[in-house]
């Protein structure tokens, strides 16, 4: 009796043993379709898989268009994988609504990352990038020196009379169609990241990131209220479209349509093949120092992981910075270390796009770090493409300020 | 009340089981939870807790009131002319954290009309929720326009294809085909047509008119937009109510046309006094089945312009599912569905009692 019992429970610990010497973490991604990005994060789980036995990574793609639904979705399903990956602004959200769990990774290995790629939120490291992404002013040396532009460095951007004289040169010179190519036909996201920044550099703000209670006085204040008459400005005044073709911001600064186009580094080897002349300035000081947006992709853990030190474990493998080179190389992202950028022909030192790696670092600026930001990147699109379209630029500001306030009481302050 | 429902009937509700369940999964239970949370402040994704609010999303949804200003005078009593008009004060000093104006607090203006036998004096129409108004402007202007043309416009195409012609069949199938693709690529596939430089139909108005007219940017324009949506939505369907139609006109008996053909009745006192009553019961249904389908103008919108340029294509559906999902606020956008179904339930209810049997 004594006997079989013992060899019962030796075998349910040889079981369990077993059993725990690989157990399996799901992991969610959002790059499905994208056939190089596939096989980088592939090869990544792969080398993971490989290298240790107590875990077995297990992907499952979505498509990017999908994939926040579906984690949504999963979440009230209680459904959840244990590793994520989440876009940066959106991570506040997900954590305070309970579907993330702090990231335990040594501090040391994430010392020298971009300050874009870390996902903080009250104090705690949630999420971490493998890359950060970075906008510049794209033009061709030749457009400069026609029009006789000083070329503006890091150290010395356009202020905004030199940018608007900027501007006024191209339009009047009659060449292009266009003088600025803004992107206002990538709706969505690219709203408050690409053009919130040059609110900030106004000196408003989406909301107010002192107590991030309200937006009264930041997106309504007299800073925004120049930043709008400004926009509007550029609108009305002939320098860019409001409603623009996506063939157009695909493909016009090649055809030679726009003197400058607001676009991002994933754009930039496309416009030097065009244009083997083509330059990246930085954004212009409107103000308030130049900025741009940061924080793109990143990784996670969720709530609901019952394995948190297995996705650390994964995530702190991933952080590697031959993997950083590969996305780099890969997909055209700024690597996230400076040493991973050294091993990246466009980036390293002297590269065709080590300018954004510079931009990044010093004007870099993270979307507002709270959960209310999923609900304001949508009152301020509607805002900027209102007053774009001619809208009273007080009233809608008011009026964005109003729904944002609205939404933080609805919310309790979200935690604030 | 022992009826044949309730008696031993085992056997029925076996069979009924299924459809009864799923309906009562995905049709009832939903439509009384939508009706519950209109009346909380229940969020999309949350940890805090749901709390009852009565009526405070319907009165924000819903709030209207009215401001009655003069224009600015200067010293001399004489009323400030800007740009060529009359200046009025500004609304943002009344609807702003005013003391005296509580009420106004956080409206803005929906439109402004002078004030009848008020001089200068101008009115004010202020609303809460400003989007939303102008979304259930736009839907009924939809379902105005939508409901008359596109039931007509099948009509004459079903009288059209009702012959025995040969080949009416291509015809017939030609009609018919728009409402078999899915109205997401027809979407796509318009907004492709009303590209505002390279357009279709800009180049095809461009070629009739030898360029004189010039390219309009047909969903990018505030006055224009709600307009192409309709002509595409009007096209996209009409061949599924020509159908309807066409299976009306082949209910009526060939006798009564053979009589007034030897009676020497003209064509049109054929349609009159033969068709048109024999179209009846159809042309309710018809009328009904389109409204009830303006009234949930979504997919178009949602590809097409997303509710801009200016507010002037949002409609009530799309404003719901961009609160509920877009900004997670589930119990607004369940309290826009229900003022939607309290809409479409009365204008249905009139709509029979205006086409009810007269005796």
């Amino acid at each position: 009796m004594k006997f079989s019992k013992l060899v019962a429970s030796a075998a349910i610990l040889a079981w369990a043993s077993a059993a725990n010497a690989t157990e399996t973490l799901s992991m969610w991604y959002h790059g499905a379709g994208n056939e190089v990005e596939s096989k980088i994060i592939n090869q990544i789980i792969a080398d993971f898989n490989a290298a240790q036995t107590d875990w077995k990574v297990e992907l499952q793609s979505f498509p990017q268009a999908a994939y926040n639904d579906s984690v949504v979705a999963g979440a009230l399903a209680g459904n959840l994988p244990d590793i994520l990956d989440v876009d940066g602004p959106n991570m506040p959200n997900w954590a305070w609504a309970g579907y993330m769990q702090p990231l335990k990774i040594d501090e040391a290995k994430i010392a020298n990352f971009l300050p874009g790629t870390k996902g903080i939120w009250n104090g705690q490291l949630y999420s971490i990038g493998l890359w950060d992404a970075a906008i510049a002013l794209t033009t061709r040396q030749s457009t400069l020196d026609e029009l006789g532009l000083r070329k503006p460095t890091a150290d010395a951007p356009w202020t905004k009379d030199e940018f608007m004289a900027a501007l006024d040169a191209a339009k009047a010179s009659g060449k292009f169609e266009y003088a600025l190519d803004l992107g206002t036909a990538w709706t969505g996201e690219w709203y408050p990241y690409a053009f919130s920044p040059l609110m900030q550099s106004f000196g408003g703000d989406i909301v107010d990131r002192s107590t991030y209670k309200t937006a009264e006085g930041a997106l309504n204040g007299e800073a925004a209220q120049a930043f709008g008459a400004w926009w509007q400005g550029l609108f009305t005044g002939g320098y860019a479209q409001a409603t623009q073709d996506g063939a157009d911001r695909d493909s016009g600064f090649a055809s030679g349509k726009y003197a400058f186009s607001w676009n991002g580094n994933w754009a930039a080897l496309g416009a030097l093949e065009a244009h083997p002349d083509t330059v990246f300035l930085p954004a212009p000081d409107l103000g308030n120092g130049p900025k741009i947006g940061a924080a793109s992709w990143q990784f996670g853990v969720s709530a609901t992981s019952k394995h948190p030190e297995g996705a650390a474990a994964f995530i702190e493998f991933a952080l590697q910075d031959k993997y950083l080179a590969d996305f780099s190389n890969g997909i055209g992202l700024i690597p996230a270390t400076p040493t991973a950028a050294a091993m990246v022909d466009n980036y390293k030192e002297g590269g065709p796009l080590a300018d954004f790696v510079t931009y990044s670092s010093k004007f870099g600026m993270v979307r507002p770090v709270t959960p209310g930001y999923v609900v304001q990147a949508k009152v301020f699109e509607k805002a900027l493409a209102d007053i774009a379209q001619g809208a009273d630029v007080a009233a809608t500001l008011d009026a964005a300020v109003d729904e944002i306030n609205a939404d933080i009481e609805k919310n309790q302050g979200y935690g604030h | 009340m022992a009826s044949k429902f309730t008696r031993s009937n085992g056997t029925g509700w076996l069979m009924a089981g299924p459809a009864v369940a799923l309906i009562a999964a995905f049709v009832i239970f939903p439509f009384f939870f939508a009706i519950a949370l209109s009346f909380t402040n229940q969020r999309l994704i949350s940890p805090n807790p749901t709390e009852f609010t009565g009526f405070a999303n319907y009165s924000q949804l819903l709030g209207v009131s009215a401001l009655t200003l003069d224009p600015v005078r200067d010293d001399t009593g004489a009323v400030v002319l800007k740009d060529g008009a009359v200046e009025y004060p500004a609304l943002r000093a009344f609807t702003r954290k005013n003391p005296d104006y509580p009420h106004l607090d956080g409206m803005r203006e929906w439109f402004a009309f002078d004030t009848p036998f008020g001089g200068d004096a101008r009115t004010f129409v202020l609303a809460r929720d400003v989007v939303f108004m102008k979304a259930i402007v736009n839907t009924f202007l939809f379902v105005l326009v939508v409901a008359p043309v596109q039931a007509g416009l099948a009509l004459c195409l079903a009288l059209l294809i009702n012959q025995r012609l040969r080949g009416i069949n291509v015809f017939r199938a030609i009609y018919f085909m728009p409402v078999v693709v899915s109205i997401v690529v027809v979407s796509l596939l318009w907004r492709l047509i009303y590209d505002g430089s390279s357009g279709l139909l800009n180049s095809l108005l461009g070629a009739l008119s030898f360029g004189l007219i010039p390219p309009i940017d047909w969903l990018g324009d505030p006055s224009t937009a709600l307009g192409a949506i309709i002509a595409m939505s009007i096209w996209q369907a009409v061949g599924f109510h020509m159908v309807i139609w066409l299976s009306g006109l082949q209910t009526i008996s060939p006798t009564l046309y053979e009589a007034a053909a030897i009676e020497g009745a003209s064509k049109w006192q054929v349609f009159r006094f033969i068709t048109w009553p024999g179209l009846r019961n159809t042309a309710v249904l018809i009328l009904i089945v389109i409204t009830m389908q303006a009234f949930g103008l979504f997919a178009q919108i949602d590809v097409m312009t997303s509710g801009g340029p200016l507010d002037s294509t949002q409609t009530i559906v799309f404003q719901a599912i961009d609160r509920g999902y877009g900004k997670q606020d589930i119990s607004g956008a369940s309290a826009i569905s229900v003022i939607l179904f309290v809409i479409v339930l009365s204008i249905s209810l009139i709509q029979r009692w205006l086409t009810r049997e007269k005796t």
